[in-house]
């Protein structure tokens, strides 16, 4: 489903990943974890085809196409979801008028027929009960005035509704206390099916608790420096990242 | 263009009109005044309305002194020295040279006709292919004629309000907007050809939304048309004007005034969607939109209410304003003013607080693409017996890329010090990351930079009517076109 190949990137004249490779199956969550400033962020960017990046070498393929060869519209109608560290706030945009021309602008391109407002209002009613929403947010500007808990269970919502094939969780832990966590990594799990993968990316190994991953990856120094099952995420929490910039100094 | 594109009883009705166009072509061309401005002209246009000498009276004393008027200097904006010799001041609304159908239409016209939603009787209307503004003006008033005369509400057009109504005309024409007032308003006074009527008796509400499209179709014409709306004691009336003009090379004058008068509790809402042809995207051609709006709270608690969508014309300058006179009257203006390309926009309000207890309330939304210039300009002024007035002031910017640019100048003048006056102003960019935002859901560029303006106007569009608000936010959509990638 996805297969990234030797991915190298830079930002800003930087190189930031260096030669990362990752396979993904369909139905897999994959956890990333690594130190601050090992490209856990660049990767979610590039994947989802943010500009200010420059690949310099590597390869990525999803559901079967040259994902970087496509526009961000493009990769998001093709099942590309991410969901974002830091949601952006759009004044005078309520969530539904923007879930709408969202969901309308993908099925477009899928050359599916646009959602009626009350087909799609229905949807949506039945997304916020599921994720125990309230719905007079929906009417509020996308994100304005929501606290950190509410930007990332709205987004959990849109990756409802926009029901992707892929989505990439851009460290959605931070800046959430217990009970919120709880909550957003309920809404994920509810989304978990054979049809679609999670790329987890955290610091922290305590959003793993709440979303069981198949595979955790150690990214460091703009690598993968080791893959492994679930224990391996524990280890870490254990022992901190200092063994890997160990190995990749070595290396 | 094809023909299969065309829906049948759009076909159906463009051959309808053009059979009333074949019935009056020789009317129509027998309307032309000669070219350039002189007391004839002005003699002419008189005597082609068939005005009584009071009217030409009028109109020749506004032209003498019309003279003597420096251009405006103070707005931010620049242009070559108007060459008012160089106009017609008086022509028909159609030529052999106008598309004798759709099918001869610019489709990139048609196109935007088509986002824009505007039916298809109005697309002629604008493109000049058969009606005219003469005759729409008719079919609105047969249409809603009786339904209108029996709440006692006059609508009809400023010439035959001067046949049917003189002493009213006399009574209110100018007496808000002079033709002392300004060069363009003076030269209106001069030589306006058309404009709109609207009386409405005391205690009536009016049964339906008044409109206007106004259009220019003839080249180097200059349209200076001129509305009065007079709203007696307890009354009610809500007018819509739209604003379209084909694509020209040369750029073209339009000069209007709009005058109106609020009494004791009665209320006018004045609607706006401005869409002049704003030039190419060399900034080549365009409309010259120089217009003064005033309006009157005369009496106590009357309202008077501007709502704005500046989205046409190389060149807006343009200021509707509040007089409130009147005891606990309340004036308000909401405007978006979009600028893309070479566009330039100096638009705003005055609000001239005078009576006890008055209340102004402003909200300026101002977007910038391109290589455009916007500038809010607004005057609040508190009279010296003007006590408890308070005024609130919103100005907000929105810049697109870095060529374009975009200026808030307020004016304060309070001599009452129990005033109560706010002001907020910000500027803020569209971000890549907002952008990027939207594309990552699926929408692509442009229909996101859309979604982000509207949403960044929407306090000034709930103000407009439905249709209307529907008809402005598509327009913004189109305005914007090319201003990203």
């Amino acid at each position: 489903m996805l297969k990234i190949k030797n991915l190298h990137v830079t930002a800003a004249g930087r190189p930031v990943l260096k030669g990362l490779s990752l396979e993904m199956k369909a139905g897999e969550v994959h956890a990333i974890m690594g130190p601050n400033g090992s490209g856990k962020s660049t990767l979610s960017y590039v994947l989802a085809g943010r500009d200010g990046y420059e690949v310099t070498d590597g390869t990525v393929e999803f559901m079967g196409q040259d994902l970087l060869a496509m526009e961000p519209e493009d990769r998001a109608a093709l099942g590309l979801f991410l969901a974002f560290q830091y949601p952006v706030e759009i004044p005078g945009v309520s969530t539904t008028t923007f879930l709408k021309t969202a969901l309308n602008a993908i099925r477009k391109k899928r050359g599916e027929k646009e959602l009626e407002p009350a087909q799609f209002l229905k949807l949506q009613k039945q997304k916020i009960k599921d994720l125990g929403m309230d719905a007079e947010m929906m009417k509020r500007g996308v994100n304005v005035g929501f606290s950190g808990g509410e930007k990332k269970r709205n987004e959990v919502l849109q990756m409802a509704m926009l029901a992707p094939k892929l989505a990439i969780m851009d460290e959605t832990d931070s800046g959430l206390d217990i009970d919120a966590l709880k909550v957003v990594s309920e809404g994920v799990n509810a989304l978990r099916g054979p049809d679609r993968s999670f790329l987890v990316i955290t610091h922290y190994q305590r959003l793993l608790d709440y979303i069981k991953p198949d595979i955790v990856h150690v990214l460091a120094n703009g690598k993968i420096q080791k893959t492994g099952g679930p224990e391996l995420a524990l280890l870490l929490e254990e022992k901190g990242y200092a063994d890997f910039y160990d190995a990749t100094e070595a290396a | 263009m094809s023909n299969a594109a065309i829906a049948p009883e759009t076909l159906e009705t463009i051959k309808s009109l053009d059979k009333y166009e074949a019935g009056f072509i020789t009317d129509i061309e027998s309307d032309f005044a000669p070219k350039g401005l002189n007391e004839d002209i002005i003699r002419f246009i008189s005597a082609k309305k068939n005005e009584p000498d009071w009217m030409l009276e009028s109109r020749l004393t506004a032209y003498r002194h019309w003279l003597t008027l420096p251009e405006p200097q103070w707005a931010n904006v620049s242009f070559p020295p108007v060459d008012y010799q160089d106009a017609y001041y008086y022509a028909a609304p159609k030529t052999a040279s106008a598309p004798k159908s759709l099918d001869e239409l610019d489709p990139k016209l048609l196109e935007t006709y088509k986002k824009l939603g505007i039916p298809l009787r109005e697309q002629e209307m604008l493109n000049g292919i058969a009606v005219d503004a003469v005759f729409d003006s008719v079919s609105v008033v047969t249409t809603f004629r009786e339904k209108l005369h029996s709440a006692g509400v006059i609508f009809c057009s400023i010439s035959e309000a001067v046949q049917k109504y003189p002493d009213m005309i006399k009574k209110y024409m100018g007496s808000v907007v002079p033709y002392t007032d300004n060069k363009h308003a003076c030269l209106n006074a001069a030589v306006f050809t058309d404009g709109t009527f609207v009386y409405i008796p005391e205690g009536v509400r009016c049964p339906m939304e008044l409109s206007t499209y106004f259009r220019i179709n003839e080249a180097k014409t200059g349209q200076f048309e001129r509305t009065l709306i007079v709203a007696e004691k307890k009354s009610y009336v809500s007018y819509l004007e739209g604003c379209t003009a084909p694509k020209r090379d040369e750029n073209q004058m339009h000069a209007a005034v709009v005058e109106l008068i609020a009494m004791d509790d009665a209320e006018i809402k004045y609607s706006t969607v401005q869409n002049w042809y704003p030039g190419d995207e060399n900034g080549k051609g365009g409309i010259y939109n120089f217009v003064t709006k005033r309006g009157i709270c005369k009496g106590a608690r009357s309202r008077i209410s501007w709502t704005q969508v500046e989205t046409g014309s190389a060149i807006t300058w343009k200021y509707p304003s509040c007089v409130l006179l009147g005891d606990d009257s309340v004036g308000e203006f909401y405007s978006v003013a979009l600028t893309n390309n070479y566009q330039q926009a100096d638009t705003g309000t005055k609000m001239i607080h005078i009576g006890k207890n008055t209340r102004s309330r402003i909200i300026a939304k101002g977007i910038s693409a391109g290589k455009s210039n916007s500038t809010y300009r607004g005057l609040v002024r508190i009279a010296q017996k003007a006590e408890n007035a308070r005024n609130y002031t919103q100005c907000d910017s929105l810049l697109i890329g870095d060529l374009c640019g975009a200026h808030t100048v307020p004016y304060i003048e309070n001599k009452n010090p129990t005033a109560t006056l706010e002001h907020e102003a910000t500027t803020s960019k569209i971000s890549d990351k907002t952008l990027f935002y939207c594309r990552q859901r699926g929408i692509p560029e442009e229909e996101a930079l859309t979604l982000i303006v509207n949403g960044f106007c929407k306090e000034v569009l709930q103000h407009l009517p439905m249709e209307f608000a529907v008809e402005a936010q598509k327009l913004v959509a189109i305005s914007l076109e090319g201003s990203v990638g």
